[in-house]
């Protein structure tokens, strides 16, 4: 079937000459249901033949990045927040290890534990809107608010540890801003039973769902040579079967105690790297996830949960230091440049969605505007951290 | 028709002609279609929500009308009644204007010939099935008008795949009823229905093996018909925003709404009448048919929403795939089948 897809196998120039058509240029963006935010792809189409596809972005841009220059250390923490808003955990997070270790702080074990925990709550939320909002983008509505419901359940342990429903601004430099509540390794724990019942749920749903992997499956392939070339990482990367996680190979905070796997595609269902194998990806990483919770939960100590030695106003020795964690999407890096001073010399982020996004310039090309749906779906993108 | 003609004449006696009295019963039955037709529409918006409410585990409407969100449908209508009627400023106006009443009129002249109940039938016409996918055939026509007229990208997008579906599933939809057409002898609506009398074992669906897959290949390709999930790919929020109806507002807008909704009990009442037996009740004798007929139906119209609710939408070329690849050739061999088998059980003339 998907020999016809790409309309390969015409003699296509000829046809095209007779008839003098030209192609049809279209919008997809920035509104539009497909395209998960402010997002603008310029879709060049012969028909349902997708022949270039160009993304726009920057209708979210903040000035995130300078509005560090302001800041002092640990006011900065509220913008990375608003990076990826689906999973503000993992980028406070990032930012949290990446000052750290320029500071050469200690984390109290309490800290890092709660930190781990809350991480991966986040990335179980974030991949249940990835997949659901991927499900909705194939016309499948009802594992949608299946996902949401879960999610639900995320958000309110998360708004009774932190306050907030979507952006925390728990994360603090040498720890966090205030110790857990009491009872939240109980609702930890309650959610992550309930969560290892519902995935064989979304399996029967959507993921071996005859038309869903007819969509899916040899659709939007991307393989490991074009991850490198755009410097794909998270599913993305580990969808074409590179198992590279940053808590593995990387490690950072306390994930090197933690016994867990990284999924990676393998072609079940078609080709290595298609649509299908990272929607499974995210699928089996949330699982490891309420491994990690699991383990997290068991080690819990006690304890102060912020540095004890560090001042209100931190200053961070001259230098300059990449730091790289996972987040839900993949690598989130923050490069740091610091004067010595109160204030971020420079900040520069590096953030997973704007390489994966880029991707579907050198893929699009050939596949039928459906596909460019399903595979922009797949690859997770969240504007706000493209844009920041 | 008769019903209302013989309803009038007991009124009036001797005081119509026999002419008044065929030209008041058939405007009394248009009404009565009409009427209909707008109520399931209503009926089924609210029960497409709860439908679809209890299937993702929420509710639904539940504030209008105290009881379930009962009165929502009247809450939109009197909303969409407000609402500006936009043409676009490049649109072709008079296409714009006329395409949703094209596609409205398509699917309304259809019911004429729907057999209620014995005798509660507009037209009763000889070539009642033939007559019925002729007329539907209509809202491609519509359809395209729509897409064209909007001057939108999407809209003709919408507007190309909705044609190209529509005219592709007529003939899996129309050579699936075939093998009932060489069963009954006939076309008429009426008569088809009368054949299956005697309780299920009559009913065609159960007539032998390959009426049945033919019951499933009408249904199947019912649904693409009308359009609706898994092969919504005209509307296709997810690609196309809202397909050839993107442009439209207000009461033009309701019309495509309603012609949707009027649609997908069309098909569920063909089905009804020409598989499932019509108003003739599972056992025992006909009793209260109408009730029969629209309970039948509306448990059909209940499974489109189950599936639409339930799975994710094709692409178009595997939905073309589906349609000439699968079940053309399949519908051929119900023909050829239904065939043999009336000539080995002796039912051939």
């Amino acid at each position: 079937m998907s020999e016809t897809a790409t309309g390969r196998g015409w003699a296509e120039q000829d046809v095209r000459r007779e008839l003098h058509s030209e192609l049809l240029e279209i919008n997809m963006g920035p509104q539009h249901p497909a395209t998960h935010g402010v997002l603008r792809l310029l879709v060049r189409t012969d028909g349902e033949i997708v022949h270039g596809v160009t993304a726009h972005i920057g209708y979210l841009h903040r000035c995130a990045e300078k509005i560090a220059e302001g800041c002092d250390w640990r006011q900065w923490m509220v913008y990375t927040d608003r990076f990826d808003y689906l999973a503000p955990i993992n980028m406070n997070f990032g930012y949290a290890v990446a000052v750290e270790r320029m500071l050469g702080v200690q984390v109290p074990e309490r800290a890092e534990h709660i930190r781990v925990i809350c991480a991966e709550l986040q990335r179980i939320a974030s991949h249940l809107i990835a997949i659901g909002t991927f499900g909705l983008d194939m016309g499948a509505w009802t594992p949608l608010l299946y996902c949401f419901r879960e999610r639900e359940e995320i958000l309110n342990i998360l708004e009774r540890l932190t306050g907030g429903r979507m952006l925390y601004n728990y994360f603090d430099i040498g720890g966090l801003r205030f110790d857990a509540y009491e009872g939240f390794e109980r609702d930890v724990l309650d959610f992550v039973n309930i969560m290892e019942q519902k995935i064989p749920e979304y399996d029967t749903l959507l993921s071996y769902n005859k038309i869903f992997i007819e969509r899916t499956a040899d659709v939007g392939v991307i393989d490991v040579a074009t991850c490198r070339a755009y410097g794909c990482t998270g599913p993305v990367l580990r969808g074409a079967g590179v198992p590279f996680d940053c808590r593995k190979d990387d490690p950072y905070s306390i994930y090197d105690r933690f016994e867990f796997d990284i999924p990676y595609g393998e072609g079940e269902q078609g080709t290595v790297g298609d649509c299908w194998d990272r929607y499974m990806v995210r699928m089996r990483e949330m699982y490891e996830s309420c491994r990690i919770i699991r383990q997290a939960v068991d080690a819990l100590p006690g304890g102060p949960v912020k540095a004890e030695d560090l001042k209100k106003l931190v200053k961070v020795p001259q230098g300059s230091l990449y730091t790289r964690t996972e987040s839900s999407k993949g690598e989130i890096g923050y490069h740091i440049f610091a004067d010595g001073g109160s204030k971020p010399f420079r900040t520069k982020v590096r953030s997973p969605s704007f390489s994966n996004l880029h991707v579907i310039e050198k893929v699009g090309p050939g596949m039928m505007l459906s596909d460019l749906v399903a595979t922009v779906g797949s690859l997770d993108i969240v504007l706000g951290e493209i844009d920041r | 028709m008769q019903v209302m003609t013989e309803l009038f004449a007991r009124i009036f006696g001797d005081g119509l002609s026999p002419v008044g009295l065929l030209v008041a019963g058939g405007l009394t039955m248009a009404l009565v279609m009409s009427l209909v037709m707008a109520l399931c529409a209503i009926v089924f918006t609210w029960a497409e929500r709860k439908v679809a409410g209890f299937i993702q585990s929420r509710y639904g409407p539940m504030r209008v009308g105290r009881w379930h969100g009962v009165l929502q449908p009247v809450a939109d209508m009197v909303k969409i009644l407000g609402k500006e009627d936009i043409i676009p400023r490049d649109a072709d106006k008079r296409l714009f204007q006329l395409a949703p009443f094209v596609i409205f009129v398509g699917s309304l002249m259809a019911w004429a010939a729907i057999p209620f109940a014995p005798g509660f039938i507009a037209a009763d016409l000889d070539l009642g099935l033939f007559y019925i996918f002729a007329v539907s055939s209509a809202a491609s026509i519509g359809i395209l008008m729509a897409g064209w007229a909007s001057n939108n990208k999407w809209s003709l997008y919408g507007a190309v795949r909705g044609v190209a579906q529509g005219v592709s599933y007529e003939i899996p939809l129309a050579l699936a009823c075939i093998p009932v057409v060489m069963i009954t002898g006939s076309l008429n609506m009426n008569d088809i229905v009368i054949a299956q009398q005697g309780g299920i074992w009559r009913w065609h669906f159960l007539h032998d093996p390959f009426l049945f897959v033919s019951f499933l290949l009408y249904f199947v390709a019912s649904i693409a018909e009308v359009n609706r999930g898994p092969f919504d790919l005209p509307e296709t929020e997810s690609e196309l925003v809202a397909g050839y109806h993107t442009e439209y507002t207000g009461m033009r807008f309701a019309f495509f709404f309603l012609a949707e909704y009027a649609n997908l009990f069309l098909v569920s009442c063909i089905a009804t009448a020409v598989f499932l037996g019509g108003w003739q009740p599972v056992f025992g004798p006909v009793f209260l048919p109408g009730l029969v007929f629209v309970t039948k139906a509306v448990l059909l119209v209940l499974l489109q929403m189950w599936l639409r609710w339930t799975l994710p939408r094709l692409r178009v070329d595997q939905l073309m795939h589906v349609c000439w690849k699968v079940m053309v050739p399949l519908a051929l061999v119900c023909v050829l089948g239904a065939g043999i088998w009336m000539l080995a059980t002796g039912q051939a003339g």
